[in-house]
């Protein structure tokens, strides 16, 4: 087996009023793996640890095959950082940004590339960052991170306050760094548009726990809205697979999160009429496992 | 997702901007080039490959299949799709076959008028 991009085992961190609880996750080379979960649902506390900013109280971290938080310094001179809260100092121009980060990493840093990426994020070296835009600030950062070509990208929240045109442009370059089937992007979101486009592999994640995880065309290919037609006398059989169920007069809507083409027939055997069988989105989804997650748990 | 993908390759056969026997992206390349995720791509190459319009040599690349019919069949199954629409709409109108088949006649007629 390959030594996998990132590998939670098991991970734990209490907090007194939030706990991370048993997360476990893998993310292959040359993929990119969208964590998508609400606000508050422990995405920045998984991020923290994945980085050794926090320390776990339980589980195993490796980031490129190194243990987490013992080997951080091996790991981090290939994991590119960035998240929202992550500052530039106002005062300085981009260019000594440039020359700050390329100090630290002389061999890996690659002045053409971070000059394409200034022309493509429409940014310019004299441009103090106290004159930028809340986006240009997120491109800047970016390009930091990127232009020392790092084999891990790890990204909290980066298409959050961009515009749709500068949301583009990251996610374009985010594509361009998985030319190379070495690198790797973790990203948190809780924009599914975005993780819906990019994404090879999806982690769910609510109230600390991770509550699915995934291909993410495997996840697409199983979930299904179906719309029944059904006499209010009968009553529609209990099917495995099926995660909700709104009934209103005639018309059932069933949401099915294990959908086989067996399950619109047994259907029709029960009596009812199968009206429509639909695909759903990631956020449909993304939100019918939150909330049927939630009920599970009794909460 | 896929299935929009499996579209356009399907198109840009169609139309012969892929010609067979022509070697098409990569799986990671197309990715790239059209923003969408690699295993996005797979499936709708796999999807594809199913279909026998691509064709997946090892270690040489993908292509596009050699079968001369393609072209026509793809056009064949678009026309279907397009019909199969009007069908639903006409069933919904509550129009029947005949009536289709009067409506389609206008149209055709209307276009013929129009060169």
């Amino acid at each position: 087996m390959t030594t996998a991009a990132i590998e939670f085992r098991g991970v734990s961190k209490r907090y007194r009023f939030f706990a991370l609880d048993d997360v476990s996750f893998r993310l292959e080379p040359g993929q990119i793996l969208g964590f998508v979960g609400p606000n508050g649902a422990g995405k920045s506390t998984t991020i923290r640890i994945l980085m050794a900013l926090v320390r776990q109280d339980a589980g195993e971290v490796e980031v490129l095959g190194c243990r987490m938080p013992e080997e951080q310094v091996r790991a981090k001179w290939d994991v590119g950082f960035v998240s929202e809260e992550m500052r530039l100092f106002a005062g300085a121009t981009l260019d000594w940004h440039l020359g700050f980060v390329r100090s630290f990493f002389p061999g890996a840093w690659d002045d053409r590339y971070a000059g394409r990426l200034l022309q493509r994020f429409h940014l310019h070296r004299e441009q103090k960052v106290k004159g930028l835009s809340r986006g240009e600030q997120v491109k800047a950062a970016l390009l930091l991170a990127l232009a020392r070509r790092p084999r891990l990208l790890v990204l909290d929240e980066p298409t959050a306050g961009l515009d749709p045109v500068a949301r583009q442009e990251v996610i374009s370059e985010l594509m361009e760094v998985l030319k190379d089937e070495e690198r790797s992007i973790l990203f948190s979101s809780h924009n599914t548009l975005d993780v819906e486009q990019i994404s090879d592999q999806i982690t769910f994640i609510d109230r600390g726990r991770i509550v699915d995880s995934g291909d993410k065309e495997a996840f697409l290919e199983r979930w299904r809205r179906l719309s029944l037609e059904l006499p209010e006398t009968i009553a529609l059989p209990e099917l495995p697979g099926v995660v909700d169920v709104a009934r209103s007069g005639q018309t059932v809507v069933v949401t099915a999160n294990a959908f086989d083409d067996e399950l619109p027939a047994a259907y029709q055997r029960a009596g009812a009429e199968v009206r429509d069988v639909q695909r759903m989105t990631l956020e449909e989804i993304f939100v019918a496992t939150v909330m049927h997650n939630r009920k599970e748990h009794g909460e | 997702m896929y299935l929009q993908i499996v579209e356009q390759i399907r198109r840009r056969i169609a139309l012969g901007d892929w010609l067979s026997g022509q070697e098409i992206p990569s799986i990671r390349a197309l990715a790239v080039s059209t923003r969408v995720s690699v295993i996005t791509v797979k499936r709708a190459y796999l999807e594809l490959e199913h279909e026998g319009v691509i064709t997946t040599r090892q270690g040489k690349g993908t292509f596009v299949s050699e079968n001369v019919q393609l072209q026509q069949d793809l056009r064949d199954r678009e026309l279907d799709a397009h019909l199969a629409k009007a069908a639903d709409v006409g069933r919904e109108l509550g129009l029947g076959i005949k009536d289709l088949e009067q409506r389609l006649r206008e149209v055709v007629r209307k276009k013929e008028g129009n060169r």
